[in-house]
């Protein structure tokens, strides 16, 4: 079959050969393609929104409010302000006449209701255009008002979500040093790039608690604005996935000299790797650590084996393709499948950078398809072409999966069961393992005709 | 999870809290999706055009595509011209459809791109291949919401395609609401019933319901051909069904190719559907068969059966005027009392509506009706005086969970479930499908909320 691929694009999609390929990225998607991207704004929102006793506030017109209401239902074990959306609705008037007056009522309004620790004002698109001074009046709010107004610059055609994670971390970072940071433990970390969809992070915090590692504050997941003025405390910085929040460890490090890791928690392997090279950080103060944790890690791995290993049995061989947002998570995925018996055939990301395709070509099979910023065309031929089992991505790939006769697994949105951790690993592979075996898919047309296929290879060899 | 809602209501001017409504573009793709063979095209930056896309397939749960123009700084300052013309060059060379629908965002429009000489231009120049369309609407979402939107591109589509055609024809033109793909099936199958010559666009059927066929395929069977809605403007009469979302392409058509226009609500409910089939009967001087009346039984039928779990029933009702209206009348008149009713959408039309319909059902009880409102403030007024039902799209839920009163789906967007795509709530066959789900909802709660020895007969 001939594939879809824009001849603009060629570069950006790549067979891995022998590790050493590279994949051309960071490109502005081309005009009129079928873009899966989003935008600037969507970053900031989605990194900046699980702090919960914030108020979050969207300046623009209602459709940017709308769409990411709850997007992600990142849940809070206490206040629950940023599940609510709050949209100062501009209208034809103010885009006339502009809608900082309107942005002034609204922040008054709802300061004074809802009591927040801190709000955030998210710029739009159009904001950026008629030209509302945000700073201006957020310093003012801030005066008044007494609490921390911070303007996040998200206008969305500046970018893709990776300039909107930026945005979010030097809105962030404004409230990082106004606390006091004391009676904090020489062994404490903040968690960096979690956000709390199904509960992660209250897991990795329990396995930080047994290794003796106090948590100043969660970035962003349950999150609390006073914790994050006071978490430059801490003496470590753990940062998860493709640089959500890399910049703000980075901006923290040449701050406040805290230094910070990378590590997953997806995966055994990767999630293992994460609490020892935190046990390995603070060795020099507390001797016991790599013990409790080499213990922990036991203990966990021992509740959740043999059933992995049950399902890795029944998932041998079996193709798995990857498209998610950003490409740290499609590393822990590669080697996460490769537990479970199965290899990934495709593996992509909306927003990578050259190094992460680097590392991602060294880290997959010879064969496998390595793409950036790619569109459902592409990804449905190629999920086509590998014979591919399961479909790990976002909501937009999802019917095109179900409609290929592929399984898929969200690992974005609409999901309550964490994925993270030594639990998560089993809900991963439980959940992969129910959706590729169901038996709805031998009513699926294109199975049977990948069966008939194969009945009809037999007969001919 | 919204513990957050003060009971006091006080006067808002300067926001939207948990919006009712949302802007525009998403709609005109919606309404574009309904043309057989179209991409719709989002004339901005991809932000929007991912977010819409993704609310439609969460809603649908079906692939939508759409292309987008992907602006950038660069576009936002010196005009989005050279994007859209790159855009049409690449989505022929690559998605190949037959027409493209482009509509603008919040972003071109403050921009000020002038649409029709671009791709005019782009025509002339043979970017756009010959024996393709390119259509388009304005589509600003500070003004009005996403049925505003749908409205505009409805509207478009006559002004580019619809043709002037004088030949003396007996055909109606059927401009249904903002709904779901289901309701646009069934008003199609009562029409066929009828036995009517009819056209239908938009028409999202057998686009966003399609069956399992193993095939990806980006432009599905369904939608309404190019070359019937050409031929629209050769019909006797267009019936609009819904005043925010079809009424403008109705006038457009009468504008245009002369064509007069009827609007009607959206056949939800045993009124506006006796309304409607009355008037394809009468325009085309068809009698209404048996099958349609006796569907009409039976929904009758339904109503009296049950009359007493929803006779004087308190409930609060939000979504778009052109589902809200008929869907309070079908509430009325199955003995509920609305209490609440409320829209996004500007426009006062909507209150005066709802005021006249409740004096012409007799109703003297006090109730509240807005448009323009949010769910803040939906909240706060149940939060006042409780209701014992909830109808609404999927962010009722949260009002619903919070004051534990049974909820309803219905409307635009249902996130959460299944079944709207399919099920229809338009027609005689729709009302019973819709009611029964209210019904046994109620039911429900009863059954739960009632001790053990006092449960009721199993027949209910
Ligand atoms: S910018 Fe405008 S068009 Fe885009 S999502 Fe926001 S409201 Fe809708
Ligand atoms: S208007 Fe801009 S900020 Fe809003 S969704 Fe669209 S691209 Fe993003």
């Amino acid at each position: 079959m001939t594939l879809s691929i824009l001849k603009e694009r060629k570069d950006q999609v790549v067979e891995r050969i022998n590790g050493n390929e590279t994949v051309s990225c960071s490109r502005e998607s081309l005009a009129g393609a079928v873009s899966q991207r989003a935008c600037v704004f969507c970053g900031s929102r989605v990194v900046l929104y699980p702090i919960a006793d914030a108020l979050h506030l969207i300046h623009g017109p209602i459709g940017c409010a709308a769409y990411t209401w709850d997007i992600r239902g990142a849940l809070s074990s206490g206040p629950e302000l940023h599940r609510l959306s709050f949209s100062t609705d501009l209208r034809e008037r103010d885009i006339i006449f502009g809608g900082e007056k309107k942005l002034e009522a609204a922040l008054d309004e709802l300061i004074t209701r809802h009591n927040p620790k801190a709000a955030f004002v998210y710029s739009t698109c159009i904001v950026g255009i008629i030209g509302d001074d945000l700073g201006a009046v957020c310093r003012k709010m801030t005066e008044l008002k007494k609490i921390p107004v911070i303007p996040v610059q998200s206008e969305g055609f500046k970018g893709s979500k990776r300039e909107g994670y930026f945005a979010a971390c030097k809105a962030m970072f404004t409230l990082v040093g106004t606390g006091k940071p004391e009676n904090i433990s020489p062994v404490s970390v903040n968690i960096l790039g979690d956000f709390n969809l199904a509960g992660e992070i209250w897991i990795i915090r329990d396995y930080l608690k047994k290794m003796g590692v106090e948590v100043v504050a969660n970035i962003t997941g349950d999150g609390r604005v006073d914790d994050i003025r006071r978490c430059h405390g801490a003496a470590l910085n753990l940062v998860q996935c493709s640089g959500a929040t890399l910049d703000l460890a980075k901006m923290m490090k040449e701050k406040f000299n805290i230094p910070f890791l990378r590590v997953s928690y997806l995966g055994i392997e990767d999630m293992a790797e994460s609490l020892y090279i935190v046990a390995d950080h603070f060795s020099h103060i507390d001797k016991d650590i790599e013990e409790k944790t080499r213990q922990l890690v036991k203990t966990e791995l021992e509740q959740i084996m043999p059933e992995i290993k049950k399902i890795r049995e029944e998932l041998n061989g079996k193709k798995a393709a990857i498209y998610v947002g950003g490409a740290f998570k499609a590393f822990s995925l590669v080697k996460a499948f490769r537990r479970i018996g199965m290899s990934v055939v495709l593996v992509g990301s909306q927003t990578g950078t050259d190094e992460d395709y680097r590392e991602l070509a060294k880290i997959t099979d010879p064969g496998t398809v390595i793409v950036d910023d790619s569109n459902p065309r592409e990804l449905s031929d190629f999920i086509v072409k590998k014979g591919v089992d399961v479909f790990v991505g976002g909501v937009k790939e999802r019917p095109i999966a179900y409609k290929l006769g592929v399984a898929f697994c969200d690992h974005n949105h609409e999901r309550k069961i964490a994925l993270e951790g030594f639990t998560g690993m089993l809900n991963f592979a439980r959940e992969i393992h129910n959706s590729v075996t169901s038996p709805v898919w031998k009513f699926h047309p294109a199975r049977l005709s990948r069966v008939e296929e194969k009945s009809s290879e037999v007969c001919c060899g | 999870m919204l513990h957050h809602t003060p009971d006091e209501i006080s006067e808002r001017h300067a926001l939207k809290v948990n919006p009712a409504k949302t802007c525009q573009p998403i709609g005109a793709m919606y309404a574009a999706l309904g043309v057989h063979g179209c991409l719709p095209h989002s004339h901005g930056s991809q932000g929007c055009c991912s977010y819409h896309r993704s609310h439609l397939t969460r809603h649908y749960k079906e692939p939508v595509m759409a292309s987008t123009s992907s602006f950038t700084e660069g576009a936002s300052v010196f005009g989005g011209g050279p994007n859209l013309r790159q855009s049409l060059k690449t989505i022929f060379q690559v998605y190949n459809p037959d027409i493209v629908a482009v509509h603008t965002t919040c972003l071109s429009e403050t921009i000020g791109d002038d649409l029709p000489s671009i791709i005019k231009s782009a025509v002339e120049d043979k970017t756009v291949p010959e024996g393709k369309h390119v259509i388009h609407c304005n589509t600003p979402s500070y003004v009005g919401s996403h049925v505003t939107g749908y409205s505009n591109m409805a509207a478009g589509i006559v002004k580019c395609l619809c043709e002037k055609d004088e030949t003396e024809s007996k055909r109606i033109n059927v401009i249904p609401g903002f709904t779901d793909p289901s309701d646009m099936r069934k008003i199609k199958g009562m029409l066929k019933e009828m036995k009517a010559d009819f056209i239908m666009f938009p028409d999202t059927s057998g686009v966003l319901d399609t069956p399992q066929t193993a095939e990806y395929k980006m432009y599905p069977d369904g939608g309404a051909k190019i070359s019937d809605i050409m031929r629209a403007g050769g019909s006797s009469l267009s019936l609009c069904l819904g005043k925010w979302s079809s009424e403008a392409a109705g006038v457009e058509l009468e504008k245009k190719c002369s064509v007069p226009f009827r609007v009607l609500d959206l056949p939800i409910g045993v009124l506006a559907t006796d309304r409607f089939v009355e008037a394809v009967s009468q325009e085309l001087g068809l009698p209404v068969p048996k099958s349609i009346r006796d569907e009409r039984g039976k929904l009758v039928d339904m109503l009296t059966d049950y009359q007493q779990y929803l006779y004087k029933k308190k409930v609060a009702i939000f979504g778009d005027p052109d589902t809200v209206i008929p869907m309070t009348e079908f509430l009325l008149s199955a003995g509920m009392m609305p209490k609440h009713i409320i829209t996004g959408t500007p426009g006062k039309a909507f209150e005066k509506r709802i005021d006249s319909m409740m004096k012409e059902h007799g109703h003297d009880y006090e109730y509240n009706c807005s448009n323009s409102a949010d769910l803040f403030y939906l909240h706060q007024l149940i939060k006042k005086e409780p209701v014992d039902l909830l109808i609404g799209n999927t962010y009722g839920k949260y009002i619903a969970a919070e004051e534990n009163i049974p909820f309803v789906r219905f409307g635009f967007p249902i996130l959460d479930r299944v079944g709207h795509s399919h099920f229809p709530k338009a027609g005689y066959m729709g009302g019973m499908h819709f009611i029964s789900g209210v019904i046994n909802t109620l039911l429900d709660k009863m059954d739960r909320e009632t001790p053990e020895d006092m449960t009721m007969e199993l027949v209910a």
